[in-house]
């Protein structure tokens, strides 16, 4: 069949298209845009009636997903890994309920934070869940997982984990396709009470899921994605999960390991295959990326017994992304590398564009609060969260997605008065409406800003939950209409803006503003595609 | 054969566009390739590289190994000199001496220029200029990739070709401008290149 060069992520929606997906669920977040992206391009998911639209938040996702199938058909939930918090109370008890059509959940994780505020292993949420793990290795693996992980997840009727990092989803390599396999007929669970989590339902379903677990052992022992590949020199014996097998194999030009190496590509770890290169070796080197979890497995809190080497012992790096000479390092081979960089080389930073809604309200908002002590304002996660930085330094926090308001009235409730919140639209809508109801029903004196550039910015444009509707939210969450205040943030209404601003922190209630400009890029965008329509539409 | 190839630049001057027309080329002589991008931050005027591997056999790590790279490419002077540590002993910098000054504290740009000239094996090349003359500045990058063309062993005709495929839905005019950048920054490559 043809090869195709696709991202990580692309791999993985082309895979999960051609094993008979009927939904994929997701909220956007680098590294794991990309598959929603791919699925919602494709001209085929539209013929088939697949869904692909952005869901508010990953636990809606999740949930979503869970729905269908329940209702018997293949579904997919894609996240980056702080999403996986927002999911993790669906996420760890789909394992009890389990599946009825395949469900894959993809989590993306990010070591070396690349984009995001911590590098979380994702995977610790799956064996803290008790599911199969899939981790590929390259495109091809990402591609093919996808059509062994829902036949996994059909067999034991359980949720799969896939957890991808930065690389693997970024990265563009061949990928060859297999048939295309038709979606699951609707069909209900053969136990109508397998979702009803009771006490005494959970008690029994999750008897079933331990009882499970041993053939997930199993199935990792036979999987293709996990291998034993004997060496000669026994003084080490290696274990590489995911893209380290590709950092090793970097470093043997020939592709000829000298030592006994077990290749982890699903997990539970296939026990036996381990328990045999222990036996073999005198040392096991682990090589993981994300946190040292296989290794501290093997390790045990006390360290005793076995010698274990990998990220606590120093071997490698404790924290940031695995590379092929961190293996060079950990294996004694010669090391490479090229010319300092030189002293003059500065960072470059990322920035707000020009001509961004944000820089007008940072300009006003710093401006009304001049008068006031520094250190009230709250902010939240998007391009605004630039606005800490010189030479606007507008903003004292940026923790998860919705903190703002919730952090604003925790202080305001510890006597800071006005606390400020500042939080963009699509952020409001995953997760500040519910803060924002806490406000309400207290009538705690915060100020939010909820900035409106009518698009997801940070992760590159796609559509706002919000769009159109945030006066009507925070009215309907009770909020009082006259201060409710919507002002366009451009720098002739800049005077408008400071007064609005300062007569709002001077309420001692709920306030909200909202500046509403449509982001740039976002603008620039629109007018790309609108040429492109009428292009294709007069040709 | 096998190149690893370091491309820099700043988000929006087209670094994904000389992946996209080597990447081409490489398939179409049945090479393999991976090629590794950061997304995300990048798009608001922060530093973007790319790694590109390609190779007759099969490619093991998405990452070049410092000191392994062949060739840096770059868009930028600054940013060229950002990935020196991926630079092989006898690896070539080709970069353009225009500087992107998106930065209060960006160094003086003789400075920077020395710094590019210091490294054994360079090509440093006006490519905004030369673009400008080929047809429009917006093909800078293309300058850029033409002066690599002697470095990357391709077939020239068969990076032509590419941009031909790449940019063709663009229509006539943007295909001819870019095959005049990628012929000028060949022909300085070759008048240049010494070593
Ligand atoms: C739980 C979680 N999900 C997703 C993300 C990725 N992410 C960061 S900012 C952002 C969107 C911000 O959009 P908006 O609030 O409208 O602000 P804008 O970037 O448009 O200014 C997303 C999806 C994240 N950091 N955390
Ligand atoms: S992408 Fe849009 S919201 Fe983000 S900084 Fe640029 S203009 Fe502002």
């Amino acid at each position: 069949m043809q090869k195709l060069l696709l991202l990580g992520d692309e791999a993985i929606a082309q895979g999960a298209l051609d094993a008979g997906l009927s939904g994929i669920y997701a909220y956007p977040g680098t590294p794991s845009t990309e598959i929603t992206e791919f699925v919602q391009k494709s001209k085929y998911a539209s013929e088939q009636g697949i869904h692909s639209q952005w869901s508010s938040n990953e636990k809606t996702a999740m949930e979503t997903a869970l729905g269908m199938s329940y209702a018997g058909k293949r579904a997919m939930v894609c996240m980056k890994h702080v999403g996986l918090n927002v999911a993790a109370d669906p996420f760890v008890n789909s394992a009890i309920t389990g599946a009825n059509g395949g469900l894959i959940v993809v989590s993306a994780d990010d070591p070396s934070m690349h984009s995001s505020q911590n590098e979380q292993d994702s995977r610790f949420f799956g064996k803290f869940a008790l599911m199969p793990i899939l981790e590929p290795s390259n495109q091809q693996e990402a591609y093919d997982m996808v059509h062994y992980g829902f036949d996994l997840s059909e067999k034991y009727l359980i949720p799969v984990l896939m957890r991808i990092t930065t690389r693997m989803a970024h990265s563009r390599a061949g990928v060859v396709r297999r048939e295309v396999r038709k979606q699951n007929e609707a069909h209900l669970p053969s136990d109508l009470r397998q979702f009803v989590l009771l006490p005494a339902i959970a008690r029994r379903r999750y008897k079933h899921l331990l009882s499970n677990y041993p053939h997930f052992v199993a199935e990792s022992e036979k999987s293709p994605f996990n291998q034993y590949i004997d060496g000669h020199d026994k003084s080490r014996g290696i274990i590489v999960c995911g893209l380290a097998y590709n950092y090793l194999m970097e470093n043997y030009p020939d592709r000829e390991v000298p030592h006994p190496v077990v290749r982890i590509g699903q997990y539970p770890l296939p026990k036996n295959m381990i328990e045999k290169l222990v036996d073999a070796c005198d040392e096991i080197l682990v090589v993981e990326d994300g946190y040292p979890m296989v290794e501290e497995l093997l390790k045990g809190y006390l360290g005793v017994g076995l010698t274990v080497k990998g990220r606590l012992d120093g071997t490698i790096p404790r924290d940031g992304e695995l590379n092929p000479n961190i293996l060079a390092a950990a294996l004694g081979l010669e090391d490479t590398f090229g010319l300092p960089i030189p002293s003059l080389v500065v960072g470059r930073p990322p920035m707000l564009c020009s001509g961004c809604p944000h820089i007008d309200s940072y300009g006003a908002l710093n401006e009304a609060l001049s008068m006031l002590a520094k250190g009230r304002v709250f902010s939240d996660i998007g391009c605004y969260t630039l606005g800490a930085l010189h030479p606007y330094e507008a903003i004292n926090s940026c923790v998860d997605m919705g903190a703002s308001i919730t952090m604003a009235k925790g202080a305001a409730d510890a006597g800071m008065i006005p606390a400020v919140a500042v939080i963009g639209d699509s952020t409001f809508t995953h997760s500040g409406m519910t803060g924002l109801l806490d406000a309400v029903v207290e009538n705690s004196p915060i100020t939010v800003l909820i900035l409106d550039n009518a698009t997801t910015a940070m992760t590159g444009g796609q559509d706002s939950a919000a769009m159109g509707r945030i006066e009507d939210i925070c009215k309907g969450l009770g909020v009082e209409e006259d201060h409710i205040r919507v002002v366009r943030p451009l720098k002739k209404n800049h005077d408008e803006f400071v007064r609005i601003l300062e007569e709002e922190l001077a309420y001692q209630g709920v306030s909200v503003i909202i500046p509403r400009r449509e982001c740039i890029v976002a603008i620039d965008k629109r007018m790309r595609d609108k040429f492109k329509n009428k292009k294709t539409a007069t040709t | 054969m096998k190149k690893d190839i370091i491309l820099a630049g700043v988000g929006g001057q087209g670094i994904l566009s000389i992946a996209a027309v080597i990447g081409y080329t490489a398939l179409e002589q049945g090479m393999f390739l991976k090629q590794s991008e950061v997304h995300g931050m990048s798009q608001r005027g922060g530093d973007v590289m790319s790694n590109l591997r390609i190779s007759h056999n099969e490619i093991a790590s998405d990452l070049i190994p410092f000191g392994q790279a062949d060739i840096i490419i770059a868009v930028e002077p600054l940013e060229s000199l950002r990935y020196l540590p991926y630079l092989s002993k006898d690896g070539w910098l080709i970069s353009s001496s225009t500087p992107f000054n998106n930065i209060p504290n960006y160094p003086d740009i003789e400075e920077v220029l020395n710094a590019v000239r210091g490294i054994p094996h360079h090509l440093l090349l006006d490519a905004d200029t030369m673009a400008k003359e080929a047809g429009s500045v917006k093909a800078a990058n293309i300058v850029i990739l033409g002066a690599s063309a002697p470095f990357l062993g391709m077939d020239f005709e068969l990076l032509e070709n590419a941009i031909r495929v790449i940019f063709g839905k663009k229509g006539d005019r943007v295909v001819d401008l870019n095959l005049n950048a990628l012929k000028a920054g060949k022909e300085f490559a070759e008048l240049h290149q010494k070593n």
